[in-house]
């Protein structure tokens, strides 16, 4: 009888079982390492040793070690950027163009503020890059709110006109007149962050990504405003109905959110590069959308995703230093990693039954 | 001899058993109904023979072969057809073209040809409609003929009408009988799915009584009545909301709404002109076929649709141009229509208890989560919510999102509570226990404005009844004076009673 042969089905459960939790960033490892060993042997490397390489060697060492935490620090900030605004339903696709806007605001005011201390300097700076960020992020902000413009389509291409604007800042009036390269003039020593550990690359501004973290982790949790923002994000017919002011969370959300990226633009030019050059960013406002993803929008999820980003960062640094492979694998790691991440959260809401 | 014979059906979703070891027999050329209240696996049973779902366990036979129904494809090729609530109709496209939608003979589909076709299948079934009509310009009793001339026109021998009756005026339920007597007369099998005991008795032959799952029995209509088959549907005798029918000397207006109008998401006028006073004390019952208007009332009364013109005033207070908190603020009790999108489904019990009221938990912008969940546990329990404080909204039954609702709602002491649809989809005893609650509101001395589509809930709780017809009042009358002809009339527009 047909009726009596069991048959496997994907049934969808609305609460997976807390055990699958653990599992699945192991899952999601061993299926990404499958993925792309692959690669890695084309690039005639034993794949073990470059998941060594990546994955470990970067712990074993102090100064590697710091380095992780070096790398995750913009991650930190455009991680929380983002998480942010998507709590609040609102897909910020421009963290990379809002970091760029406060790395400008950094670059100028660092050179400005040359001659004036250090203790004055650096909280205007921190504060004109969230406002720049802010600014930034203002014009797609106000298009949805009023428009309801697409954000996502909005501010990806904010994006390219930053991008723009940078490169004409940097071959226009802030080239650098001593070497002549396509870079901003060296900012004074009042606006450089101060070194967390001495004579490392390892900043202040790793501590300002802390911080964000726990700001976030506060006003998601602890704030009546966090509340209505994740009731907007899930829920803007519901959270209308019950009376708030959607379109107001969206908006603050929103710039808050290109506040914070401006933040990261920050760090990077007062806490690496000294400068603002056109490669400022790896990336990072589009990684910050990864992390806040697997993250799952929450401050510690967002944390520890962050952290294991700067880990594959500096690996890959590694991997392509030791095994002479190109540096783009660590890249077709971090997004195969995403996909497959990504397909597990979706699969933990199944079970397999025999029906 | 039966030409659809159901044996031992069993359907289960998950932990719940909608269909349990049920057998269903269905007659040539009888109207055979399928009675139960909402959630009693009626539809399920109908979805399983119009190949929508799939049986665990059972078969199927048709003239007497078993046969394996995967898809309605399989069931159309075994002359079955099924109309079911929601219409599969293309608006843009003419009568003729839905019905040879899908089951067109070859690539070019010559108009003329089609419309001649479906013409002369109108004719010979009787079925009274113009085959170059656009579906758009026809009205929901029309569009269901569509339908039901879709399936014939398959050569159904077999018609599941899945409660044809919900969406239509009395007068249109009329001609539909017809309709269905003469397709009987020529043969046709139908199977009418119903919670309606009054259409039951007066077009069926046979009836087929389904309780939480399970059969009851069939018996010959003409051997029951009504409360008989009642009994046999509820499993007891009496509903459990009784009304006291004393009459109230008038008692002051609380909620006044004069010269109300609004505009529908489509920017047409969907509300005209709309003057009610809803007394203190008192349940105002708002009936009416869906899709009149009742909707946008609802969301101009709560406060989130923006109205043209009018006034709302509560106990002298003018509410137009205040936000969704103003009108909370002011004592507006408001139950969203659509308890899905009316709570976020992701945030917990808890949370979604305290949404409406967040300033009174907040110190500082710092949420005091002692206090939300100190209110949640007390609503848990008050309201008899079957839900722990953190289970997101999502994983609730609807009974208890809807006591969710009542909760955050009913506990402040709203002055007015505006309530539409309140028991749609729910089960019996939530259905009681909504009822109960607005009952209770109303001793309390609240102004309830009760809109429903479903008049036996109109007529048990109301005391005054307004119909609106295509966004108007067309009257209103005290319920002892409302019988459901007379609601009929005024319903379907027909007759204005000022």
């Amino acid at each position: 009888m047909e009726n009596s042969r069991p048959k496997l089905r994907f049934v969808k459960t609305d609460n997976p079982p807390v055990w699958v939790r653990p599992l699945l960033p192991v899952l999601a490892l061993v299926v990404t390492f499958i993925l792309t060993s692959g690669l890695i042997i084309w690039a005639k490397a034993n794949p073990f040793e470059a998941y060594y390489q990546l994955l470990i060697s970067p712990l074993m060492t102090r100064v590697n070690a710091i380095e992780v935490l070096v790398s995750a620090t913009p991650l930190l900030l455009t991680g929380a950027a983002v998480t942010f605004a998507f709590a609040a339903g609102y897909y910020n696709i421009g963290a990379e163009g809002q970091l760029f806007a406060g790395a400008i605001a950094a670059a100028g005011l660092g050179v400005a503020m040359k001659d004036i201390p250090a203790i004055i300097t650096i909280p205007s700076i921190i504060i004109a890059g969230f406002a720049a960020g802010m600014a930034w992020a203002w014009v797609p902000a106000i298009l949805k709110v009023k428009l309801q413009v697409d954000e996502v389509v909005t501010t990806l291409l904010l994006n390219s006109v930053m991008g723009f604007i940078v490169s004409a800042l940097l071959n226009g009036p802030w080239r650098d007149p001593n070497s002549g390269w396509p870079q901003s003039p060296e900012i004074g020593a009042s606006a450089i962050f101060f070194k967390l550990i001495p004579r490392s690359r390892l900043s202040f501004g790793f501590l300002i990504g802390l911080i964000a973290i726990a700001v976030l982790w506060f006003l998601l949790t602890r704030t009546s405003f966090g509340l209505k923002m994740r009731a907007v994000g899930l829920g803007k017919p519901a959270a209308h109905f019950a009376g708030i002011n959607v379109g107001r969370t969206t908006l603050i959300a929103a710039l808050v959110s290109g506040g914070i990226a401006g933040v990261a633009g920050v760090a990077l030019v007062c806490g690496i590069q000294y400068h603002l050059i056109s490669d400022l960013s790896a990336g990072y406002g589009y990684t910050g959308i990864i992390i806040a993803t697997l993250g799952s929008l929450n401050a510690v999820g967002v944390f520890i995703a962050s952290l294991f980003f700067g880990l594959v960062d500096a690996g890959a640094q590694t991997v392509s230093r030791v095994l002479g492979v190109p540096v783009y694998l660590g890249e077709i790691t971090q997004a195969a990693m995403l996909l497959v991440a990504l397909g597990m959260f979706l699969l933990q809401r199944y079970r397999v039954r025999r029906m | 001899m039966y030409i659809v014979e159901m044996l031992g059906i069993t359907k289960t979703f998950g932990e719940l058993v909608a269909n349990d070891n049920v057998d269903f027999q269905l007659r040539k050329g009888e109207i055979h109904a399928l009675l139960g209240e909402n959630g009693a696996g009626k539809t399920t049973l109908m979805r399983i023979l119009y190949g929508l779902y799939r049986q665990d366990t059972g078969i199927i036979k048709v003239d007497g072969k078993p046969v394996e129904i995967h898809s309605p494809k399989d069931a159309i090729a075994n002359g079955i057809g099924m109309v079911t609530q929601h219409f599969a109709l293309v608006p843009p496209m003419s009568v003729a073209e839905n019905i040879v939608l899908g089951n067109t003979d070859g690539f070019v589909v010559n108009r003329a040809v089609i419309e001649e076709k479906v013409g002369a299948a109108a004719e010979r079934f009787g079925i009274e409609i113009n085959p170059k009509t656009l579906v758009r310009h026809l009205a929901v009793g029309q569009r269901q003929r569509v339908e039901i001339l879709k399936a014939l026109y398959r050569n159904a021998k077999v018609l599941i009408l899945d409660e044809p009756t919900a969406v239509l005026v009395p007068q249109e339920v009329d001609a539909l009988f017809e309709t269905l007597n003469r397709l009987k007369a020529d043969g046709l099998s139908v199977i009418f799915i119903s919670h309606k005991l009054h259409e039951v008795t007066q077009i069926t032959d046979r009836v087929t009584v389904l309780r939480d799952g399970k059969l009851i029995g069939t018996v010959d209509t003409s051997s029951m009545s009504q409360s008989k088959l009642a009994a046999m549907m509820v499993g007891r005798e009496t509903f459990g909301v009784t009304r006291t029918d004393e009459q109230k000397q008038p008692q002051k207006a609380t909620l006044r709404i004069q010269n109300l109008c609004a505009k529908n998401d489509q920017g047409m006028q969907s509300l005209t002109n709309i003057t009610l006073d809803v007394h203190e004390g008192e349940i105002l019952g708002i009936a009416g076929v869906g899709g009149n208007g009742q909707m946008e009332l609802a969301e101009t009364l709560c406060g989130v649709r923006a109205c043209a013109n009018g006034s709302i005033k509560l106990e002298g207070k003018e509410l137009i141009g205040q936000t969704p908190a103003g009108f909370t603020q002011a004592g507006v009790g408001r139950i969203p229509e659509d308890r899905h999108e009316g709570m976020v489904g992701d945030l917990t019990v808890t949370e979604n208890l305290a949404l409406e009221h967040l300033n009174e938990f907040t110190r500082n912008g710092v949420l005091d989560h002692k206090a939300i969940r100190r209110q949640s546990e007390l609503l848990i329990k008050q309201y008899q919510i079957k839900a722990k404080p953190n289970d997101p909204i999502r994983t609730l039954s609807g009974g208890n999102m809807q006591k969710v609702l009542l909760a955050r709602v009913l506990s402040r002491n709203p002055k007015a509570v505006i309530v539409p649809q309140p028991t749609r989809g729910l089960d019996v005893g939530a259905t009681d226990y909504v009822r109960q609650q607005l009952l209770e509101q109303k001793e309390r001395g609240a102004a309830v404005l009760l809109i429903s589509e479903d008049l036996d809930e109109i007529l048990a709780l109301s005391d005054r009844i307004a119909v609106i017809y295509e966004g108007e009042i067309v009257g209103i009358l005290p319920a002892a004076e409302a019988t459901p002809e007379r609601l009929g009339l005024l319903m379907s527009g027909a007759v204005k009673e000022h």
